[in-house]
Parts: C-alpha cells; structure tokens; sequence
C-alpha cells in the first residue's frame, strides 16, 4: 500500500483481520519461546521435574498451540464467509493474501 | 502364531484395498465427484507423510536412546504449519499461480526459468532421499523379520532381502500406476492422495492402539506410566543438549518445507488455499498424537524386553511379547502403510524432477525434441517418469543393501534432512528477496551440498568405507582443521549439528554474497518480481514477444505434450478469448505465457520455456529489448505531450482566430454601417442643397420669360422680391454645404486620427487658457440659453506642452455638446480640475439627465447620437476626441453618477510637468 492510500483509521472489521493476523504471525513464536523453556530447566531442578513433567509441560504447551491455531483458523473462517455473505462483488481475505 | 504367508498375505490384501481405494478416488474425480476428494481433512491426512516408517518405529528407537529428543522433530513441523501466515501461505500461493509442479522447479522458476539450477536441486533431492527410502525398505524389513522371529517354521536367513526387494517392485508397480496416470502434475494424484490419506488414518490408528494397550492394558493408565518413566534408568533424567534441542527442531522445521514429497503434497497437490487452514491446526494435532505414546512405548519396552532387543521394533515387539498378536498385525500394518505412503510420494515427487529437469534437457538437446517435430511427446515424458520411479526405487533399495542396514533408523532421517534443507536459503531468499540471483543460489546450493556431503553424509557410512579413517581422524593430508567432524576447529560439537551449522550458515552466506555481487537475467528478474509480490497481481510481466511463431506449430507441440484434447480445448479457449473462431489463437505474448504456464505444469517451467523458445526462436525478451520498450515508452511519452503542447497551442490559436474572425464580422458590420450612416448623413444636406438649387435655377428660368413678356415693371418687383429669396436660398444652399464640408472635414480628421497620420503641433501654455478659449468658441453664436460655465480658476494654473490646438478641440467639443444637449432650464456645466498619481484630471460636468447606463459605452463611437435630440451634429465629435486624447497620450471617459452627462478627460501628468 503506498504512503498516500494508508490510512489511519480501518474499519472495525479490517481492524480485527489485520490483528487476526497479527496473533496467527505470533503464535509460533510464542510456541517456540515456551518449546524453548525447558532447556533453562538446569541442575536441582531438572532432577526434580524429570522427563515425565517435561513431557507433560511440552504436550500442554502443544496442545495450548493447537487450540490457538483452531481458534484463529476458525476466526478465518467466519471472516471470510462474513464478506462472502456481506456482498458477492466484494472479494474476501484471499485465501493466502497479506 | 502369525505365519509369514499370513502376512504376505495380509500385506497382498492391504495393497488390493489401496488399489481399490486409489481407483475409486481416480473414477471419482474422473466423474466430476470431487466434493470429498477435495476437502481439508483429505489434505491434511495427506501431509502426514511425514511421518514416514521412521516416525512410527524409529520415534520409539529414538526415544529410547535419547529421551525426549525425538519431540524435535515433530515440534519443528508443528511450528511451521501454525505459523502458515509467515510465509508458508505465499509459497503454496505461488506453486498453484505459476504451476510449480517440484520443489526443483520453483527454484528453477525463480531463478529465470534455470535448467542448470533445476537439475542441481534434482541431484541433492535424490541423494538426499536415497537414503530415506532405504530406511522405508528397511522398516518393512525389519518388521517381517520380527515376526518370523515367531514363526518357527520361517527360512529366517534369507527372509531380509527377499522381502526388500518384493516391498521394492510392489511400490514401484503401484507407484507407476497411479502415479504417472496423468501427464499434468496439476490435475493432481487424486488416487494417490486418497490413498495416503487412508493410510494416515491406518498409521495413526495402530499406534494409538499400541499406546493405549501399553498404557491402560500394561502400565495401569496415565498415572501408572508417569511412574514408570520416573523410575526408568535410560529415561528418567532430563538429559538433553540445548544445541541438539533447538538445532533439530529448526531443522525439522526446514526439512518440512523442502523435502521433495511434503513439497508434493503441500504444495502440488493442494486443492484449494483454503485448506492450509485447516491443516495449520489439524496436522498439529495429528503429530502430536502420533508422539503422545512413544515414550510410553518405549520406557514399557524398554522393561519388558531382553536388554538386546532393538528399540526401533518395540511398536512391533511388545504386543508380540504379550500374545497381542492381532494388535502387533495392526501395528505392522501402520508401519507398512507409513512406509509404503512415503515411498509412493516421494518417488512421484523425484521422479517428476528428474524427467522434467535432467531427462527432457537432454532429449530436447538430442535434436528428437524438435519442436515441430510431430507425434507425441507425452509417451517420452510419461515414459521418463517410469522409468525414473523405478530407478529412485531402485537406487534406495540399492542404498539400503549396500549399507547392509546398520545404522539406527533416526540417524538415517536426520542425515537426510540435513541435506535437502541445503535447498531453504535459496528457497526463502527467492519468495521474499527480490535481489536473490540465479548465480547465488547456485553457489549457495553447490557449497551446502559439499559440505554436507563432505562433514556428513559421507562420514555416515563409517570410517573406511567411503572416506578413509585416517582423513576422519587427522583431516585431509593430515590439516586438522579440515577434519570432517570438526571444520575449522570446532571441536566437541554433535556431528550433526556441526554438519548443518556449516553447510547452512556457508550455503547462506554464499547466497547472500554471489547474489548481491552478480547481475540477474532479464527473465530472473521478471520472476523475481513476480514471486516477491505474487500476492499482489499474478502474471504481471511478459516474458514473450508475440508474432513471430505460427500458432499451427504451437498447437502441434502442444497436442505432444498436453495431448489432443487438451491442447485443442485450451487452444479453442484461447481463441475464444481473443474474440475468433476456430482452434488457432493468435501467437500474443499473453497466449505464449498462458501457453507455457499450461505446459510448465506438465514438463517443469524450465523445460516448458525452452520449447517455447524453440518455437519462438529469438523472441524471447532480452535486456535491450526491455530497454527498447522502455525507450520506446519515453518516446512516445514524449511524442504524445509534444502532440499535447501542439494541441494546446492550436486550441490557442484556433480561439485567437475565431477572435478575430468575430472582430472582423463585427468591423465589416460597422464599415456597412458606417457606409449607410455616412450616405446618410451626406445625403440630407445633399437634398436640401439640391432642392434649393433647383428652385434658384426655376426662378431664374420664370424670371426670364415673364421679363419677355410682361415688361420692365412687374420685373423690378419681382426681382426685390425674388432677390431676398434667392438670397435666403443662397444662404441655405451656403449653410449647408459649409455643413457638408464640416462633416467631410470630421471625417477626414477621424481617419488622420486613426491612421495614426496626425502630427501634433506640440506648444506650451497652461490648462485655464486652453478652457478659456474652448468655453468662448463653443458659446459663440447660438440660439439656445445661455450656458452658465461654473470653473475653478485658481485651480487651472497647470501648465501644459502638449498639442493645444487639439486639447481645446476636445474641450470644445464637450462645451458645445452640453450646449446641444442638456435639456436643463437653466444649463449649467461645472468644469473641475485636479492633478492626482501623475494625471491631470478636467471633469465637465452638466445638470442635464445624462447618459442612460447601457449607452454610455457607446457614445464614443462614431455616428453614435442618443436619443433623438434635434441637434445636427454627426455623430462623431466624441469619436474624434477619443482619437485625439489617445493620441495625446490621455484617455477620455463617461463619468457616471455625477448628476448629469459628465466626461473625465486625462492628460499625463508628465506632459503637464513638462512645461515648468
């Protein structure tokens, strides 16, 4: 978008597609910070939490992620049929669009 | 007791039913019933491929080696898919617009359509999946042999190869068939992707069978196992190397973009962009419960086996060890089914590569390609697929007995991935790097390979096998410093992470550096542009010239290659768009593109390009033709506002001309005018001088006779009276010819004026003396009441050098018209004199009832007289005083709004000053 055709103020729903899309662009690096955690885990610790909590804590981690990537991808979803429903002549968010 | 026949014959049955399936799927799509074909849960089980042989009985292996590690590899994918929206979206965007039918083909698209760069790829894909298949092979292998371990009645010796080579042929046959069906990679492999699909769910189904038996059948439940990994020796401890940790995760996360077969499903075989969504959640999920069991499977295994059982087979070998027969047939099956999955897709993906990219070059450089050659092409390429299946096949299974099956299933994956990862800087640079160049991916991929093959791959195979021990040991010719597992003296490092450390962070920097020193191609850069903003508009640029190739041999080449059907409904297609009838569109450049996107789908883009070529002969765009064009826009940019300057000045001069066209209608209109008025104005005391004449010339006649015949008496009467008569007639006759002369002389005073011909008679005096003489000419004679002149005397002192003759006719004339026309009582003229911003200013001013607004422009003109006041002037003595004050240098003008008729009359005051 060049300088002249930015605009300060989206709509409502052009505000939430773009933060929508902001949290799908967060998301793995949040996964990759919390993936990352348990190699701080060190010394007395580590005896303490073991295999079995790591394994627990990176499988709630996991699933936490996945959620959130349904949640987003359903958020998608709706907006998309939102703008189908809301006039043919309009394109919807392509489907790989930025 | 499950005998080997058993499960041959099981195995017998479980392909007939993926034949069945692939088929269905195949008649299916043929009919148009694609609606389940192609929806997002099809696509996402499809992308489990990942999980390869490797995963289902390797996981375990791994983990029973080496804790959690394993987990990398599947969080490495996990982070990919749920962040689709940082690239992954863009790249399955551009596969479908520009028709990338490989990996090896997008990089070869990027980079100018680069058959070199292509081919380059092709190689590092198939060593870089060699090994992988043989890992496919042997799981399968290996899993037999666990069961004949049961079987008491088994040949156990010969069983290993055997069966290697049977799995070998069975998945090349079914690979053939249903892989090289159809010639367009975009039509997709719906028999093979339904096929997968059902053998995901297969996979996934067996382990969560085995997990679930192990954990609520054998360890008590979820409680009971969290125990059993506590108390485990190999698995308790939290033992994992951060570099490991993180270095794998990244490389699996790479290794899911560029490996060949997930580049094949992801990409080539996606149906809709819309179902990434869907996966970027669902084959997380799915990953993560193929992993939830292993450490389960693996610390139970690891209890309950002999300490020499191998890990990688616990899948298989606990429920056999607990009489769990059917479940272990289950599992088995899972195993086949991840293998068998694997092997069928990458050899479509490999064998896509190798006919498009190294096979067709050179059957095109043979001569037999020729263009316009006739007959099929597509028996040729179809062909080269097969045979090319059969060798990737083949070369793995080669692979696999030549390294007799050694190592450890996951130390094969990770070698692997290591090597195609060599394919992402070049991959990323060109999707989102517009400055990315052919010359530095290449330099990037070539360095990346040597040393992945250098510090890694060939290392793998053991000391003495490929590369000596002593060069392992001291470094080549005894350099330490090049040793292969510590490159540039980084020592202690694992060889793994050392390997890619080097091979990606070189292969970077190299691509980076050649890129941003060499120059790309005219057609890189039209693909460049093309894929960095493949968002925005697809298909932009043109890279063809139209015109010069004869659409009769296009469509011969195309019914070679798409076939006659095809080919004639694409061709009619395109004719139809451009508004013509019949098969044969013109060869525009925007038909060439589609035509060679069309085929780029079929035989790679590189391979599409150069038959274009072929055919287009030398049109193809070169950087002085983009140079041409470009000059040939400013030229005609220039050209067209040359024409558009040209055109205003014609609109200018057009207007000028219609100006004057009207002021010389309006000028011919006044002349009429003038001739009218003035025959007009002669004419009347041409009558009255006539009339008189003629009654002088009666009187002398009559007088003549009537002295004849009536004697001297009467004629002394008649002549006093007729003398007082002829006299007054005389006078008539004098006044109006002096009238007539006036009017002539006005005339020719008006047309001297004019012409400029005057010459003024320039003297010195002071304004009072002009209007002092002005107001007594004008008074003198005249029969109409006196005029009371109201002046200023004092005021008047303002000396004068200018003509004065002329300046008191002026004035003259404006005395006597207030004496003519103001219709006052008792007239009045006011005559007001003033200097002010260098003119002198005399104001005549009457209290008669002045010029109605709407005339006062006209009383300037000449003949123009208001109203129908007797007065018999001509109408030209304003018109006159006009001329003479422009002459004068000064300006005379009606003064409105002063009571009565008033006239300004301007002198420059410099003419005024002058004469001090």
């Amino acid at each position: 978008m060049s300088a002249p055709l930015r605009r300060v103020f989206v709509s409502r729903d052009a505000y939430r597609s773009r933060r929508l899309k902001d949290a799908a662009r967060l998301l793995p690096v949040l996964g990759a910070a919390l993936f990352g955690l348990p190699l701080l885990w060190r010394g007395e610790e580590t005896a303490r939490v073991g295999t079995a909590g790591t394994l627990l804590f990176i499988f709630a981690v996991w699933a936490g992620l996945i959620l959130g990537a349904f949640l987003i991808a359903r958020r998608f979803a709706r907006a998309e049929a939102g703008a189908e429903a809301a006039g043919p002549g309009r394109p919807g968010p392509a489907p790989g669009g930025d | 007791m499950v005998s080997l026949n058993l499960l041959a014959a099981i195995c017998l049955g479980y392909v007939v039913f993926l034949f069945a399936v692939a088929f269905a799927a195949e008649r299916a799509a043929a009919a148009g019933r694609t609606a389940w074909l192609r929806s997002p849960w099809v696509y996402t089980l499809s992308l489990s491929i990942y999980c390869t042989a490797w995963t289902f009985y390797g996981a375990v292996g791994y983990a029973a080696r080496s804790g959690l590690e394993f987990l990398t590899i599947y969080l490495g994918p996990t982070l990919v898919m749920v962040g689709w929206w940082w690239g992954l979206n863009r790249l399955v965007h551009i596969g479908r617009t520009q028709r990338i039918t490989s990996i090896a083909d997008l990089i070869s698209s990027r980079y100018g359509k680069s058959n070199l760069l292509a081919a380059a790829v092709t190689v590092l894909a198939v060593v870089g999946t060699t090994p992988y298949i043989a890992l496919q092979l042997q799981s399968v292998t290996l899993a037999v042999a666990a069961f004949a371990q049961t079987d008491p009645a088994a040949p156990a010796p010969a069983a290993p190869s055997v069966t290697a080579t049977w799995v070998a042929v069975g998945l090349a046959v079914f690979t053939v068939i249903f892989g090289t069906r159809n010639l367009d990679a975009n039509e997709r492999h719906h028999g093979v992707v339904m096929a997968i699909a059902v053998e995901a769910v297969v996979k996934l189904f067996a382990l969560l069978a085995v997990g679930a038996f192990v954990v609520w059948g054998l360890a008590g439940g979820a409680g009971g196992i969290v125990e059993r990994i506590q108390a485990s020796p190999e698995l308790a401890a939290w033992r994992i190397d951060g570099a490991r940790w993180a270095g794998l995760t990244f490389l699996a996360a790479a290794a899911f973009l560029c490996l060949p077969r997930m580049f094949q499903v992801m990409v080539v075989e996606l149906e809709d962009e819309r179902h990434l969504r869907t996966a970027s959640w669902a084959f997380p999920l799915y990953v993560f419960l193929i992993s939830l069991f292993v450490v389960p499977i693996a610390v139970v295994g690891l209890e309950a086996l002999p300490a020499g059982a191998n890990p990688d087979l616990f899948v298989l070998t606990v429920p056999l060890a607990f009489g769990q027969e059917a479940l272990a047939l289950l599992a088995f099956l899972g195993g086949f089914s991840a293998a068998t999955s694997m092997v069928i897709v990458a050899a479509i993906a490999l064998s896509t590569m190798v006919s498009n990219h190294i096979v067709m070059p050179i059957w095109l450089r043979l001569g037999r390609g020729g263009a316009t050659v006739s007959g099929d092409v597509r028996h040729v390429v179809l062909l080269a697929r097969r045979l090319s299946i059969a060798g990737v096949v083949f070369l793995g299974y080669l692979y696999y007995r030549l390294s007799g099956g050694g190592a450890a299933l996951a130390a094969i994956g990770l070698i692997a991935f290591a090597g195609i990862v060599q394919v992402l800087p070049a991959m990323i640079g060109g999707l989102f790097w517009r400055g990315a160049t052919r010359m530095g991916a290449l330099a990037g991929i070539a360095a990346g390979f040597a040393l992945w093959l250098y510090t890694l791959f060939l290392p793998s195979f053991g000391p003495d096998v490929v590369l000596p021990a002593a060069l392992m040991a001291e470094g080549p010719f005894g350099i330490a410093w090049l040793r292969p597992y510590g490159l540039f003296g980084i020592e202690g490092l694992d060889p793994l992470i050392h390997s890619v450390l080097w091979s990606l962070s070189i292969n970077t920097v190299l691509f980076l550096a050649v890129s941003l020193a060499s120059f790309p191609g005219p057609l890189e850069r039209l693909q460049g542009a093309q894929f960095v903003s493949a968002l925005g508009a697809p298909g932009g640029a043109r890279s063809w010239q139209g015109g010069a190739v004869q659409s009769e041999d296009l469509m011969m080449m195309a019914q070679r290659i798409l076939g006659p059907a095809e080919a004639q409904a694409l061709f009619r297609r395109e004719a139809a768009r451009q508004g013509l009838d019949g098969y044969l569109p013109e060869a525009t450049p925007e038909f060439l593109d589609a035509l060679e996107r069309e085929l780029a789908g079929s035989i790679g883009a590189a391979a599409a390009h150069a038959m274009i070529a072929q055919m287009a002969g030398g049109t193809e765009v070169s950087v002085q033709d983009l140079l041409a064009v470009a000059d040939e826009t400013a030229q005609m940019m220039e050209y067209s506002a040359r024409l558009e300057a040209q055109q205003a000045e014609l609109t200018r001069t057009a207007r000028q001309l219609r100006a004057a066209n009207e002021k010389l209608t309006q000028l011919s209109v006044q002349k009429d005018a003038f001739l009218s008025q003035i025959s007009h104005e002669l004419r009347t005391p041409m009558t009255s001088i006539r009339a008189f004449s003629e009654i002088l010339r009666d009187m002398g006649e009559d007088g003549a006779q009537d002295g004849g015949e009536d004697g001297a008496q009467d004629g002394a009467q008649d002549g006093a009276q007729d003398g007082a008569a002829q006299a007054r007639y005389a006078g008539i006759i004098h006044d109006e010819a002096i009238r007539l002369t006036r009017l002539l002389d006005d005339l020719l005073d008006l047309s001297v004026l004019e012409n400029g011909q005057v010459s003024l008679n320039i003297r010195d005096g002071t304004l009072g003396d002009v209007i002092d003489h002005a107001v007594a000419t004008a008074a003198a004679g005249g029969e109409r009441p006196a005029l009371t002149v109201r002046r200023d005397p004092a005021s008047e002192r303002v000396p004068l050098s200018t003509d004065l003759d002329r300046l008191s006719q002026v004035f003259i004339n404006l005395v006597s018209n207030v004496r003519k026309y103001c219709e006052a009582e008792a007239p009045e003229l006011t005559i007001r004199t003033g200097v002010a911003g260098g003119w002198v200013t005399v104001d005549f001013i009457d209290n008669g009832r002045g010029i109605p607004t709407d005339q006062q422009e006209l009383v300037f003109e000449k003949f123009a007289r208001i109203g129908e006041q007797g007065a018999g002037g001509a109408g030209l003595g304003l018109a006159i005083c006009r001329e003479i004050m422009a002459r004068l240098g000064g300006t005379i003008a009606y003064l409105p709004g002063q009571g009565g008729a008033a006239f300004r009359v301007r002198l420059p005051a410099a003419v005024a000053l002058a004469a001090q």
